[in-house]
């Protein structure tokens, strides 16, 4: 199933329902950088509540979207990894380096507002 | 009666990546149903979530049997990977952190392994490939 993206103010929040798999990580990827260009918002959340494992694909996958985001002008902070999906990750010898986390969504905007993008709430 | 006791086995044929997501749903139910803990069961999860997508990168199919069985005299869950692809040559270099013949960050086997309590590996060129891992039940149920 696609993630939906929305858009709230200045951001993009892509509310991730469900397990994805590498073909849907892939699919998200791609429209988010097309989504911030389109759009030129300054930040994207990425809610990933709901996932019970992040292996080293989605891992690779959520800091390869905060570098194209970033590419674009935009930055990415991920929000709700729960924490025994953080402590599975660093058991594999992963690291979210360069990938900007947060609690959860209000949070993740709170976080890009202090990081200057405007109008982050609503 | 020890935990998993009944439990059975599951098998998910594995031939591409909505597989995965198979395998490692699979994986959680039966480590919850045995009565593992929510970060074990995700630890597991994790774990069988890299062996597959080995499957599906290296070798293209193969399988992930599950089992509530005893392992190195204890009871847990075992998972056993297995397919007929082309193999690994080294199986010790295979298991170092950061190698890989993909271009990868080579962290799937090395770290599957140190998320589960044992691994072994049987592999041949030309004939295949099966990884066994397996983790100790939690003490308490
Ligand atoms: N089922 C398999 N069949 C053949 N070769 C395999 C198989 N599983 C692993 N390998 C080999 O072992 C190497 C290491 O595997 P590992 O999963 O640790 O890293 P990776 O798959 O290269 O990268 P990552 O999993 O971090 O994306 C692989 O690059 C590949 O050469
Ligand atoms: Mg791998």
């Amino acid at each position: 199933m696609k993630v939906p993206i929305l858009r709230q103010g200045a951001c993009l929040i892509a509310s991730v329902q469900d397990a994805l798999s590498d073909a849907e990580l892939h699919d998200l990827q791609a429209r988010l950088a097309e989504k911030v260009g389109e759009t030129g918002v300054g930040g994207v959340v990425i809610d990933v509540t709901v996932l019970d494992v992040i292996d080293s694909f989605a891992t690779r996958t959520l800091s390869t979207i905060t570098s194209t985001v970033r590419v674009r002008g935009a930055e990415t902070v991920v929000v709700g990894i729960q924490p025994e999906v953080a402590f599975a990750m660093v058991q594999l010898g992963l690291s979210l380096d360069g990938v900007s986390t947060a609690l959860d969504l209000d949070e993740g905007l709170a976080q890009l507002r202090g990081r200057g993008v405007a109008d982050a709430a609503w | 009666m020890p935990p998993g006791e009944g439990l059975g086995e599951a098998s998910i044929a594995v031939n591409g990546d909505a597989d995965i997501v198979a395998a490692r749903s699979r994986a959680k139910e039966m480590a919850s149903a045995v009565g593992f803990s929510r970060t074990n069961q995700t630890v597991i999860a994790t774990a069988v979530s890299e062996i597959a997508r080995n499957i599906v990168v290296y070798a293209g199919s193969g399988e992930i049997v599950l089992r509530a069985q005893r392992c190195d005299g204890r009871w847990g869950l075992v998972a056993v990977a297995s397919d007929e692809g082309p193999g690994i040559a080294d199986v010790e270099q295979a298991l170092t952190e950061g190698y890989s013949t993909a271009g990868s960050l080579g962290v799937g086997l090395s770290g599957a392994r140190r998320l589960m309590d044992s691994m072994e590996i049987d592999s041949e060129v030309g004939r295949g490939t099966t990884v066994t891992m397996c983790k100790w039940a939690d003490r308490r149920g």
